[in-house]
């Protein structure tokens, strides 16, 4: 059966078209964002770099496409149209009459679908996975440079551990279906997932300690928010049915924030050590406060920029680690969407046709690129003050 | 000074020995040794087959005995039969002798590959030793280019050559090698049919020009913007310096304060962080090799795995921490060298 086809043009047009949902929540957020920007903060300061405007525009069209994607993706990302199998891009699906834009892959799947919601799985896995290894990298940088000595010792030993295995390695060892079996996931995500209930816990307690009935509220809330994702997390087990991860995915989950929660404790360790001569700290220390308010309420916001900037980067490189997943086939299931399963999926055909690998390595480097502008117009912000 | 590097040398050690037994304790788990010993019987085994295959061969020993053995403390068991006492080498494709016997790391003995059905050292070292060609020719087009885009950068800060250079470097930060590879391989091997998307012939037929370049340049193209980085941050700094500033009003020229004044002093920084790059290249190598086909310690890591060869992913685990402790310990005393201010305790 012969396809019919759409020129070059028609489908940049096409691409354009179907974007439509992010153009329209992008126009709206940099719009407002650029006429309150003197309002706005770190966050308003970035409109005024062509870095920072490219970065945050970047970001925010990947997080758009990730939450749009069911309207902006024509096709169902797993659905095969046996008709559609290598087709070239713009070639015309007979019976919807929709585009597959970006053609068809080895296994007749619209492409430019599977990117699209490829996004989706990139953008909750990497932010989310940072998020928990900043938030064990604070909990156990913060007491590593500030009491120092055995404290230090033992977490920097462990630390350097950690770091000292290739990222692949512990990959192949962590991230294997028989892994699965075994109790080991399930124990690291146990103790991993502990840490920010800790840590927002502490915090609380510290700050607000003789005010009883303001700390039991705030305990109450952590606790019950806490332990109902970490029930839904670890156990499976939300009563609600709501915060729910496949095995596979907790699997990815925890070994993305093994890998990456040395680096945030040794950047907090090292800022810590910085921050611990200053005078604020020595005139709290004077007033007798507890050394956990310390850290938490004199150290930590004092060492926000440069780990607002680690951030950014984090969630780069974490979004290359679970491309790098992807490309070796572990972890995740071998007709997931997302970018990494793309690009080994195409990579492997290169000789015969080329049109499968471009979209996912162009939406990978373009995402992380965005990122990495964004972090670096923050440094730049920041360093200015 | 020496007593620092025997320190650290000790730290290393432990280090390698927690390491080690991690990586002993992950590929010793239930469904890995399943894994081994269906791919070394067949796939429709029994149940009682694949149990008394792991009991014969020593893996239902105790794991302390078994870590022994691997690290030459505890002597090795052949194969015993239970019925006739016939005693038989566990792998007779290693040459292993059919008595008990001490083989282990600190004998020098790395074990048997079940995968490759020879020795452990007669695959892991020529797979180094590809792999070291290829470091090598990483290293010479990394290291210059990116040390020139930092010092052009950060010649004179802010200017348009920084911008776009800047924003150079930012862009290969953000392409790893399984984005450029794919990449480089569609416009130079499909649309422009220069060089050769495979490094497959390179194993046998020697290295050229048409099947290596691919592989060096996808792989320095990660690093060089991370370098270059960090070259500028420094040559940016080391210009903002009093001394620049005399040079520049003895009369002498722009071009001379840059190579004579600042370079010297601004390379520093750079040294460390490219030692430090070893790690992030052993990732990269490991994607790489197996991208184009180039049969070096990165493809034979994964084929390890894959496989769960017990010994060859010790092997190359060992290897691998050793590399990466080696160059942090090398950075570190070759910053205490390089800058006279830095004392070692």
């Amino acid at each position: 059966m012969q396809l019919e086809y759409i020129g070059g043009f028609q489908v940049f047009i096409g691409v354009l078209l179907r974007f439509w949902p992010v153009w329209i929540a992008l126009a709206l957020v940099l719009g407002a964002s650029i006429t309150f920007k003197a309002r706005l903060g770190l966050y308003g300061q970035l409109f005024n770099s062509y870095v920072g405007v490219a970065g945050v525009t970047i970001c925010l069209f990947w997080l758009f496409t990730a939450m749009f994607a069911s309207t902006i993706a024509p096709f169902n990302p797993l659905a095969q149209i046996l008709v559609m199998k290598d087709a070239l891009p713009g070639a015309v699906e007979p019976q919807s009459g929709h585009t597959f834009l970006f053609g068809g892959d080895r296994l007749a799947r619209d492409i430019f679908s599977r990117m699209v919601y490829g996004s989706q799985i990139v953008l909750v896995i990497a932010p989310a996975a940072t998020m928990f290894a900043l938030m064990v990298g604070i909990t156990l940088g913060l007491p590593a440079g500030y009491y120092g000595g055995r404290v230090d010792t033992i977490l920097s030993f462990l630390a350097n551990l950690v770091l000292a295995f290739p990222v692949i390695l512990l990959f192949y060892l962590l991230v294997t279906p028989g892994i699965m079996d075994t109790p080991i996931p399930y124990a690291m995500a146990g103790v991993f997932f502990l840490f920010p209930i800790i840590f927002f816990c502490t915090l609380f307690y510290t700050r607000y300690r003789h005010r009883p009935q303001l700390l039991a509220i705030q305990l109450g809330v952590t606790l019950l928010l806490g332990g109902w994702i970490y029930a839904g997390l670890v156990f499976n087990a939300d009563p609600l049915r709501i915060i729910a991860i496949r095995p596979n995915e907790l699997n990815i989950f925890v070994a993305v924030v093994f890998a990456s929660s040395p680096g945030v404790f040794r950047i907090v360790r090292g800022l810590v050590m910085d921050i611990k001569t200053r005078d604020y700290v020595a005139a709290a220390q004077t007033r007798g406060e507890s050394p956990w308010y310390i850290m938490l309420w004199e150290v930590l916001p004092n060492a926000r920029g440069p780990l607002i900037v680690d951030a950014c980067l984090r969630i780069g490189y974490t979004t290359i680690l679970l491309g790098t997943l992807g490309y070796f086939g572990l972890g995740l299931a071998p007709e997931s969407p997302d970018w990494g399963t793309a690009i080994k999926e195409a990579s492997r055909l290169l000789r015969s046709h080329i049109h499968p690998a471009l979209p996912p390595t162009i939406a990978l480097m373009s995402f992380v690129l965005g990122l990495n502008l964004l972090a670096d117009a923050l440094r730049e912000q920041s360093l200015k003050d | 000074m020496l007593s620092f590097i025997i320190r650290r040398l000790g730290t290393m050690a432990l280090t390698m020995l927690c390491l080690t037994m991690v990586v002993f304790f992950m590929i010793n788990l239930e469904p890995n040794l399943r894994k081994l010993s269906i791919s070394q019987l067949d796939m429709r085994s029994s149940d009682e087959h694949i149990e008394s295959w792991l009991v014969r061969n020593g893996y239902r020993d105790n794991f302390f005995v078994r870590y022994g053995r691997w690290l030459g403390v505890v002597q090795k068991q052949p194969n015993i039969n239970a019925e006739t006492g016939a005693v038989t080498p566990r792998f007779s494709f290693c040459n292993e002798p059919a008595e008990p016997y001490y083989g282990g790391i600190l004998q020098g003995d790395f074990g048997c590959s079940t995968k490759f059905k020879t020795t452990v050292s007669a695959k892991l070292w020529p797979a180094l030793a590809a792999t070291g060609k290829l470091m090598f020719w990483v290293m010479v087009t990394m290291v210059p280019v990116a040390l020139l885009i930092g010092i052009f950068a950060g010649m004179r800060e802010g200017s348009r050559t920084d911008r776009t250079l800047s924003v150079a470097s930012i862009t290969t930060t953000a392409t790893p090698e399984y984005v450029s590879g794919v990449i480089f391989t569609v416009v130079f091997a499909s649309w422009l049919g220069w060089l050769n998307g495979s490094a497959a012939t390179a194993t046998s037929q020697g290295l050229t020009f048409y099947n290596f370049t691919l592989p060096v340049m996808t792989m320095a193209i990660y690093g060089i913007g991370y370098i270059a980085r960090m070259t500028r941050a420094s040559m940016v700094e080391v210009m903002t310096q009093q001394y620049i500033r005399t040079a520049r009003l003895k009369g002498l020229s722009f071009n001379t304060v840059v190579v004579k004044h600042a370079l010297r002093n601004a390379l520093i920084a750079p040294f460390t962080v490219i030692m430090l790059q070893f790690p992030w290249l052993l990732t990269g190598v490991v994607i790489v090799e197996v991208m184009f086909r180039y049969q070096g310690f990165g493809f034979t890591l994964v084929e390890a795995a894959g496989n769960n060869d017990i010994d060859l992913l010790l092997g190359c685990s060992l290897v691998s921490v050793f590399v990466v402790l080696f160059t942090q310990l090398i950075s570190d005393v070759g910053y205490a060298y390089l800058n006279p201010r830095i004392r070692v305790q």
